[in-house]
């Protein structure tokens, strides 16, 4: 039902972890729900520079953590706004309908991070 | 690879293959035709109703044969609601049954307008008999029980249950699918008037079950067409399953005793080996009232289908609350029925064991599931947060 791109990144996934201090943080989904991502961003000169992320989920849910962090790596904040759940779609080739959830989750992560290291920046004016 | 998900399904025996081959090919012969090929294989056929009615000491005009578990309780619970709605509308059942009883009585609820109370079940899912007899109304018709849950491995109790039904006159149906072949079964004993097996669950082929039904319950089928099975399940016999499932009820009742004693010894040192190694995981399902073969336990901050992806890399198979769930967003409903919280509930693992499991099986699943949990829970945003 997974394809191998999926379960290559389930099992190598890229960017695993936290990152002390960041610049913004998104925390999306419920553990009532079986997922929850935790999305951490640095930001240097409008460019995401590192990006982690934790997950609780199942295969689907810590594979498109995975290929959203890698996305995001290396964007301006601008460029990966614009990233969506289809990005995360295509790079893993497809995904079972019932996990559609997951890939939102991801893009959901991604956007509450930027919005959280937006809302730093403001309150730093 | 190491199998340990029996629950779900088992290996059909060689013997039992080889036993059901010719009925396929030289012995193809419809069993309701007149001439004498059919004769032998009506023989056959009879002569497997009265091995499998003897597996659960009924009588073998008690016995009909349908396609497996499912369609077994399907026809039990709709088949007797229906001959007897003119005398109630209300079913009485638990919140941990198998779907394929949970949905038949949702589509009688939606359908046909029947009432169903679905019982509470303690926090290792044994369901009160006390209950049963307080939830009993004037119109109740029909009390559907499972004799042992397929996902936690609570063996029901049965027996008493059985009695309050014959004491009250109310119909009682019993899912035995998960003891068939691991349990020595009396229906007599159990006061069961329906009583549903399937034989892939016991080292026979798929697609063949048997429903027993006490001599002047009331039913009404639900398939309709020839005389076959009296035309209470119409249809030209499964014969090779038939055959095949004969086999495998005769092969369970010898080898029964000595498949306990060894499954349990595994069973065990599984259990206590990943308690001893996994923090923070816990059993799930009754200490002592449970399948000799069936472990199921939460492991919590990790996600359930995560570990059984990493499981298969390792070779090893098992399952996450039963396999029909696998497949839904859902947590076992099971799981919640015991009051396991949603967020635990999803990081359950099962583990049934079968005849082919050996101790090098249980040292490797012990040794690479810690390492999976681990892994997981560095992942995890909750593990060390706590």
């Amino acid at each position: 039902m997974y394809t191998e791109k999926l379960l290559d990144h389930f099992k190598n996934p890229r960017n695993m972890g936290r990152i002390e201090n960041p610049d913004g943080i998104g925390k999306v989904g419920n553990p009532v729900c079986g997922d929850v991502m935790w999305i951490y961003i640095k930001v240097k000169d409008n460019r995401i520079e590192d990006i982690k992320f934790e997950t609780f989920g199942c295969g689907a849910a810590i594979a498109t953590s995975s290929v959203i962090t890698e996305l995001a790596k290396g964007k301006t904040i601008e460029e990966a706004e614009k990233i969506t759940n289809k990005d995360v779609i295509d790079v893993l080739e497809g995904l079972p309908p019932l996990k559609k959830h997951c890939s939102l989750l991801a893009e959901e992560g991604l956007h509450a991070a930027i919005e959280d290291y937006r809302k730093k920046q403001n309150s730093q004016k | 690879m190491v199998y340990l998900d029996y629950n779900a399904t088992t290996p059909c025996l060689p013997e039992v293959v080889e036993e059901m081959k010719r009925w396929h090919t030289e012995l193809f012969f419809n069993p309701s035709s007149i001439y004498s090929p059919s004769q032998e294989v009506k023989k056959v056929v009879e002569d497997a109703r009265k091995k499998i009615a003897g597996f659960l000491d009924a009588l073998p005009e008690e016995i009909i044969f349908t396609s497996g578990g499912t369609e077994s309780a399907n026809i039990a619970l709709t088949g007797s609601a229906f001959a007897m709605k003119d005398k109630g509308n209300h079913i009485i059942t638990s919140s941990i049954e198998h779907h394929a009883v949970l949905n038949t009585c949702k589509f009688l609820e939606k359908q046909f307008g029947f009432r169903v109370t679905y019982l509470p079940v303690d926090r290792y899912g044994i369901i009160d008999p006390e209950d049963v007899k307080k939830a009993l109304t004037e119109k109740t018709i029909l009390i559907s029980i499972m004799a042992a849950n397929n996902e936690i491995g609570t063996i029901e109790p049965i027996e008493e249950i059985g009695k309050i039904a014959k004491e009250s006159g109310i119909t009682f149906h019993c899912d035995g699918v998960q003891v068939a072949g691991k349990i020595p079964v009396s229906v007599k004993k159990l006061n069961v008037d329906f009583f549903s097996i399937s034989a892939h669950k016991f080292y026979g082929p798929k697609g063949i079950g048997a429903l027993y039904i006490r001599k002047g319950t009331r039913f009404k089928p639900i398939m309709h067409g020839g005389h076959q099975e009296k035309g209470l399940r119409p249809g030209t016999e499964n014969v090779p399953g038939i055959i095949g499932m004969a086999k495998a009820c005769e092969i369970s009742k010898n080898l029964m005793a000595e498949d306990a004693s060894r499954e349990k010894i595994l069973r065990d040192e599984l259990e206590n080996n990943l308690v001893e190694k996994i923090p923070e995981i816990q059993i799930n399902g009754h200490p002592e009232k449970r399948l000799y073969n069936t472990l199921n336990l939460c492991v919590k901050y990790v996600e359930g289908e995560s570990m059984l992806l990493h499981l298969d890399f390792e070779g090893i198979c098992a399952s996450s609350g039963s396999a029909c769930t696998s497949g839904s967003l859902e947590p076992s409903h099971v799981l919640l029925a015991l009051g396991i919280p949603p967020e635990v509930a999803h990081g359950s693992l099962r583990f049934s064991l079968g005849r082919a499991n050996t101790m090098a099986d249980i040292e490797k699943t012990c040794e690479v599931l810690p390492k999976i949990v681990e892994n997981l829970r560095k992942m995890s945003p909750f593990w060390d947060k706590k």
